[in-house]
């Protein structure tokens, strides 16, 4: 376990390290730097004033010796300057980070308590007209994008509630929790959905087993055989796709935090790149890979925790 | 029948005192203003900063434009036409011409002081403008507004409250360039990067705070040099990126007021189907969607072929479709009413390109690509750039269809933001479809910014000296109704010649609820009224 342990937190080191260089090469790669970009607003540029810039931001200096300032820097934990708000880069990013991650906590945990018992159900029950039902919910789920659904929302609550429910941030904790539920309930949709047709596809591949006839026989109940027996071997895959969902869930939070008006770090990052603010950029998506690679170790030392058959081996 | 003269008498009798008691109420009414609460306005992006000499958007000089104050500002209580006879004292609480009209001296407020405490005298003006004309450098980092200074050659301070502005030649126009929502004194102790994050000045509010993306918050002074003003505590910028959920939260109420000019008029339907009792107003922009066409390199360096793309533009679909029915038809100048110096409708009329037979200008420009040996079957195929943005890419679409009639197949190539002025500058691209925002409507921001050899803002590099000795003609007249004459002269030249042939002048709306009182627009500029001063809340 100690080896194995060790051997994935290198590799964490590799990815991060890849990772790092891909960020810092492409956001180079894109056409014009934040010089064209403060310009942009002037509605000009200056060529003279354009290089004062590019060498005051220390741009000017070779691609190798920007990396290694960035690198350094960030192992001393000194993220550097925003470049379009002159504040350092911890400043900007610390505060979004709580946000998104309480977004993207509920919209998960929503998804998961719902897909899951829904794709019990919907797999127990199959070919009726609840199952019917449920795959047209899960359906609609995958098809619906979220910038339209989180626009239905808004108009539905204004249409029927006379207000809007986006981010305040003069709202109490509790109000901002239950202003939360929503943007959280659009984002997680299209989760749960995935969640819940993939235990339901799982579900009905362990429900046809030998052992699950044999508990059966034996006179297991309905539910000791469908959560206890079924559900546990169904939801390896599910938690599979759960930890990828984690992942990929900053992709839907870019939308519904625009949508929804959330200060978070998913819009903050697209803007981020808009206006190529490296430093942020930078930073942001390093915090994010370190996120992802560290939700998969999670997931894959949760295997061994669900299923017994399956051992972490040094 | 004559009437009788006793029936006459008390209708009068009544009529004067219903006049009498609505004067009363009115000024009653202007005399029970509310201090405090919160402003809330909806925003669209983040701001570039809040360095309004740095920038040349409506997102920093709405939002900063209280923080700072003007030498002199338009006084809208009366007209609400930004022109030289409504400017009126700020910070300069005189101002005098020298005989020859090249010296404007002016008399500074005394007793006015920055937001830190220190001192506002004349040294700040003379450091400000020596900036914008690169005399000295207090760290700006950009400087959009410098061809607006062609004519100042310096700037004398000869008392802590006396100044003198030098011209190179007699310059009426100076004043209004003055008055600009664009034209704030900055401190000189301040330097530029703090200016860009966290703004000193002499305004009726000082800076909160700015968070990138989420919001920007003014808050009161209360040592502002007006007694009595600002009414308002705070004013809150949030910025929604998001155009529906920004219209619907205005319409729920979350906000009193939205961004100025950022509505289309079908957005101001929206608002008014949501919320019939907001007040909503469409005004001109003075913001312009343009050509720019490249004439250094083939094939629109053959004047033909310009020609018979100008000739080819209908005008009124952009106005139709885009503008739903809404924007206006103009040259290079405003066209009136909103605008003071554009050609009226008739003249307008008579210059290439305008004239409503489309028929026959089509006809005719496909008459001139025939002779150049093109047609149907062998079409001029090129590249129509523009911003990647919908206020930009879709007019190009439009402009696209078009031109198809005068057998020029186009492209569109839609251009990152980072990367168009970049290839503006290069002049890498054939034709580009612009759309510009104009800080002041005069001719000598227009031709000079826009038209004038070795303008930054210039993206054709257009440079025509016969025509530019016309614009510092006009910029010296100081006879109104000949200037004016004479700039329309300019204006039809500068669109025969194709030097940038536009399209349409937007018109675009901002809304507010009914007790957001002392909102006050000009007809002629979004950017020239945002000091908030006299604005408060009635509930």
């Amino acid at each position: 376990m100690g080896s194995y342990l060790i051997r994935r937190i290198l590799l964490m080191l590799l990815t991060l390290f890849g990772v790092s260089v891909l960020i810092f090469t492409l956001l180079r790669l894109v056409p014009g730097n934040i010089a064209d970009i403060l310009f942009d607003a002037a509605g000009m540029i200056d060529p003279v004033e354009k290089q004062k810039i590019i060498r005051e931001l220390g741009l000017d200096q070779p691609l190798v010796v920007q990396y290694m300032q960035w690198i350094s820097g960030l192992l001393r934990g000194d993220l550097g300057f925003s470049y379009i708000s002159e504040k350092p880069t911890i400043d900007e990013i610390a505060p979004r980070i709580p946000i998104t991650a309480s977004l993207a906590a509920m919209a998960l945990t929503l998804s998961v308590i719902t897909g899951v018992p829904l794709g019990v159900i919907s797999a127990v029950r199959q070919n009726t007209k609840l199952d019917y039902a449920l795959r047209v919910f899960s359906l609609s789920g995958l098809s619906l994008p979220s910038f339209w659904l989180g626009l239905l929302i808004l108009m539905g609550f204004v249409h029927w509630f006379g207000t809007i429910p986006i981010y305040d941030r003069n709202n109490t904790p509790l109000e901002q929790l239950a202003f939360m539920l929503v943007p959280a309930m659009a984002v997680g949709y299209r989760a749960s959905a995935l969640i819940m047709r993939l235990t339901r596809s799982s579900m009905l591949e362990v429900l046809r087993q030998d052992y699950i006839r044999t508990a059966r026989s034996k006179g297991v109940s309905d539910t000791g055989v469908n959560y206890d027996h079924a559900l546990r071997n169904a939801v390896v895959p599910v938690i599979t796709i759960i930890g990828i969902e984690a992942a990929f869930l900053i992709g839907g939070l870019i939308v519904t935090e625009t949508v929804f008006n959330i200060p978070g770090v998913a819009r903050f990052l697209v803007e981020a790149i808009r206006m190529r603010d490296y430093p942020i950029v930078q930073n942001l998506v390093m915090f994010i890979a370190f996120s992802v690679v560290t939700i998969n170790l999670l997931v894959d030392l949760a295997y061994s925790l669900i299923d017994p058959r399956i051992r972490i081996t040094d | 029948m004559r009437r009788p003269l006793g029936a006459v008498v008390p209708i009068r009798r009544f009529a004067r005192c219903v006049v009498l008691a609505l004067v009363l109420l009115a000024s009653g009414t202007a005399l029970a203003q509310k201090s405090g609460g919160t402003l809330r306005v909806t925003h669209r992006d983040n701001p570039p900063s809040a360095s309004i000499h740095e920038e040349a958007t409506i997102s920093t000089v709405m939002p900063f434009a209280s923080v700072y104050n003007n030498l002199v500002q338009f006084d809208l209580s009366t007209d609400r036409q930004n022109r030289l006879e409504t400017v009126s004292p700020e910070l300069a609480t005189a101002w005098s011409w020298s005989e020859d009209g090249r010296r404007l001296s002016m008399k500074l407020r005394a007793g006015v002081r920055w937001h830190d405490g220190m001192p506002f005298t004349s040294a700040d003006v003379k450091c400000t403008w020596e900036q914008l004309i690169g005399q000295r450098d207090i760290g700006l980092r950009k400087n959009p507004r410098r061809s607006w200074y062609f004519n100042l050659k310096s700037v004398e301070a000869s008392g802590p409250q006396d100044v003198t502005f030098i011209l190179a030649e007699p310059q009426p126009s100076f004043l209004v360039l003055l008055a600009g929502g664009m034209s704030p004194v900055y401190p000189c102790h301040v330097n530029g990067a703090q200016m860009r994050t966290h703004p000193i000045g002499t305004g009726p509010f000082r800076f909160g705070e700015l968070k990138q993306n989420e919001s920007m918050r003014v808050v009161r002074n209360p040592d502002y040099w007006k007694p009595g003003k600002p009414f308002l505590d705070a004013i809150e910028f949030t910025i929604i990126a998001n155009r529906s959920t920004s219209v619907l939260a205005f319409g729920a109420g979350k906000f009193d007021l939205t961004l100025t000019g950022d509505l289309p008029p079908s957005m101001v339907d929206e608002v008014r189907a949501q919320a019939p009792s907001t007040i909503c107003e469409v005004q001109t922009t003075n913001t312009q969607a343009n050509l720019l066409i490249n004439r250094d390199r083939p094939p629109f360096d053959n004047a033909e072929i310009r020609r018979a793309l100008n000739l080819v533009i209908d005008r009124n679909a952009f106005i139709e479709i885009i503008g739903r029915g809404q924007f206006l038809i103009g040259a290079a100048m405003m066209p009136p009413p909103s605008g003071l110096w554009g050609m009226p409708a008739e003249d307008l009329a008579s210059v290439e390109g305008y004239g409503t037979d489309m028929a026959t200008r089509r006809a005719q420009a496909q008459g001139i690509m025939r002779k150049l040996g093109y047609g149907p079957d062998k079409p001029l195929r090129l590249k129509v750039s523009t911003r990647n943005i919908p206020a930009y890419r879709d007019p190009a679409v439009l402009l696209i269809d078009h031109i198809k009639h005068a057998y020029l197949e186009a492209d569109l190539e839609p251009i990152d933001t980072g990367a168009w002025y970049v290839r503006m500058l290069k002049k890498d691209y054939q034709v580009g479809l612009n759309v510009q925002g104009i800080g002041i409507d005069d001719p000598d921001v227009v031709f000079f910014e826009n038209f004038a050899c070795g303008s930054e803002r210039n993206y054709t590099a257009y440079c025509n000296k016969d025509m530019e000795a016309l614009f510092h003609r006009q910029s010296q007249m100081i006879d109104f109704a000949a200037r004016r004459k004479l700039v329309w002269e300019i204006d039809r030249k500068l669109q025969e010649d194709g030097a940038r042939p536009v399209i349409s002048h937007q018109r675009q709306g901002t809304c507010w609820w009914p007790y957001v009182k002392s909102i006050r627009l000009s007809s002629n500029s979004i950017y020239n009224h945002w000091r908030f001063e006299d604005v408060w809340l009635d509930r």
